[in-house]
């Protein structure tokens, strides 16, 4: 990791709109502007806006390019159309998790992966090494993508109000201008909200920033983005998935397609087949009290992510627990720093909109 | 939340802690923790404000704050025994945001060692050690 943490080209703005920064995966990233709870809100209600320019992109092009993809990515990608979206996952041979990512398909033999900030390095040298095998071009993005996700229920709106088409529909991507500047429009996120995804250059990304500020998008950091994605049961690579676990009891079987022998292939295959020894549930604790990551739990398992969820006022998380005590409604305890809470496995996701 | 503020009349742990000592009962602090505390957490989501009767050690954790993101340890900046503790904030923990120094008090003691007062700072001195 560089010693002097790297800046967005949105650091400016962060500044000024009075962000509290920190640094995450080498870079100074807003973590709050005037509240977690008030941008939390904003993202159910209304639309918010989060600078995600940390992220990688790798880009993989040419006639092996799918062949390549197939061989990384856990899930299908010779399903996805030109303009399309996939999520899946990266994994060892041991079927350890390298990384989960959204992959969108450009052009035929064009297709950009969008990385998590901290794996980047890693995952890019896990595509050069397997390009030696499978010979397809593999670029190195980050520099020149800036990123930002646009979430809520007006999202689309005030993107659509400075495009030049429409918007692309979920799970889809496409090139569209906004104000002056090309941009990737994805209709992905991380909220559980509709929304868009942004990708764009750097240098465009500041005005873009300001256009939507100003057409209500309020600024929001990434504690924001973590109780958002956590209340409708996303994984946080580092925090619910890690090399240490593979992605059956991650839940994530849905996304590893084994026909297409993906690296790890054969070893999700087996674990599928007998059932994964621990599971990795949604939790909501009874009572007060707020279980953070590392939290054990009585009987084995352990909390991979907590915090309190806004929406709910109460305490939530994911945790790996054993799969005999992974059903909805089985009673946990957990540690809390020495005092014992009691917790209740419960359905995905623990917020749903209207609820 | 307010701008950041220290008033004159406590004395401050460089934990960032705040004692309160009323010069009408000398033998008494209330706590709480500074506006620097409170604002590097983060909005207050759950305070379990500990039980009356219990000891304090100075510059021991007897209670936590947790905001959305984080899980901090409040500091003892005197010895003594709880007498009374600040049951609004089980309710509207983030009153420890909106009025640090006031309805965001935490616990009063009944102090064990007066004269530990002396090793604590003053607003100046503690501000003064904010700088960075």
């Amino acid at each position: 990791m560089p010693s002097t943490p790297r800046r967005t080209s949105l650091f400016d703005k962060h500044v000024a709109a009075g962000a509290k920064m920190f640094e995450f995966a080498g870079f100074q990233m807003p973590v709050q502007y005037e509240g977690v709870r008030q941008e939390h809100m904003a993202v159910r209600e209304d639309v918010g806006m989060f600078d995600v320019s940390h992220m990688g992109e790798i880009e993989t092009s040419g006639p092996r390019a799918l062949e390549l993809l197939q061989r990384l990515i856990s899930n299908d990608l010779s399903q996805v159309p030109v303009g399309g979206a996939q999520y899946g996952v990266i994994c060892r041979e041991d079927g350890g998790v390298l990384d989960d990512l959204f992959t969108y398909r450009l052009d035929t033999d064009r297709w950009l992966t969008v990385t998590n900030a901290a794996n980047h390095e890693r995952d890019l040298e896990w595509w050069r090494a397997h390009a030696r095998e499978c010979d397809a071009g593999v670029e190195d993005r980050i520099e020149d993508y800036a990123m930002l996700a646009v979430q809520g229920p007006r999202a689309r709106e005030i993107v659509r109000a400075i495009s030049d088409a429409p918007l692309p529909a979920r799970m889809r991507a496409a090139s569209h201008k906004l104000g002056g500047a090309r941009v990737l429009v994805c209709g992905t996120g991380y909220t559980g909200e509709d929304g868009v995804e942004l990708l764009m250059s750097p240098a465009d990304a500041p005005a873009l920033w300001d256009e939507l500020v100003r057409r209500g998008a309020t600024p929001a950091g990434l504690a924001a983005r973590d109780t958002l994605r956590l209340e409708v049961c996303f994984h946080l690579y580092g925090n619910d998935l890690m090399i240490e676990r593979g992605p059956i009891e991650a839940g994530l079987g849905w996304c590893c397609k084994e026909d297409t022998h993906f690296v790890g292939a054969d070893a999700v295959r087996m674990v599928r087949e007998a059932g994964p020894a621990e599971k990795l549930v949604a939790f909501a604790i009874d009572g007060p009290g707020i279980a953070r990551q590392g939290n054990p739990i009585a009987g084995g398992g352990v909390v991979t992510s907590g915090t309190l969820s806004p929406c709910l006022g109460i305490g939530v998380g994911l945790a790996y627990v054993p799969a005999e005590r992974s059903a909805v409604g089985t009673l946990l305890e957990i540690d809390v720093r020495g005092k014992m809470r009691s917790a209740i496995v419960k359905e995905k996701p623990l917020y749903r909109k209207g609820s | 939340m307010a701008d950041a503020s220290y008033p004159d009349e406590l004395l401050y742990h460089p934990e960032h802690d705040w004692a309160r000592i009323d010069p009408a009962r000398p033998g008494e602090a209330t706590l709480g923790i500074t506006w620097y505390a409170q604002d590097a957490l983060g909005e207050v989501v759950f305070f379990e404000a500990p039980s009356v009767g219990l000891t304090l050690s100075k510059d021991e954790p007897y209670a936590e704050v947790e905001s959305v993101k984080a899980v901090s340890d409040v500091i003892a900046p005197l010895s003594g025994e709880i007498v009374a503790v600040n049951d609004t904030l089980a309710e509207d923990p983030q009153l420890i945001n909106e009025d640090p120094y006031g309805e965001g008090w935490l616990v009063r003691i009944a102090l064990s060692a007066p004269a530990e007062r002396d090793a604590l700072l003053d607003a100046n001195a503690y501000s003064a050690g904010l700088g960075g």
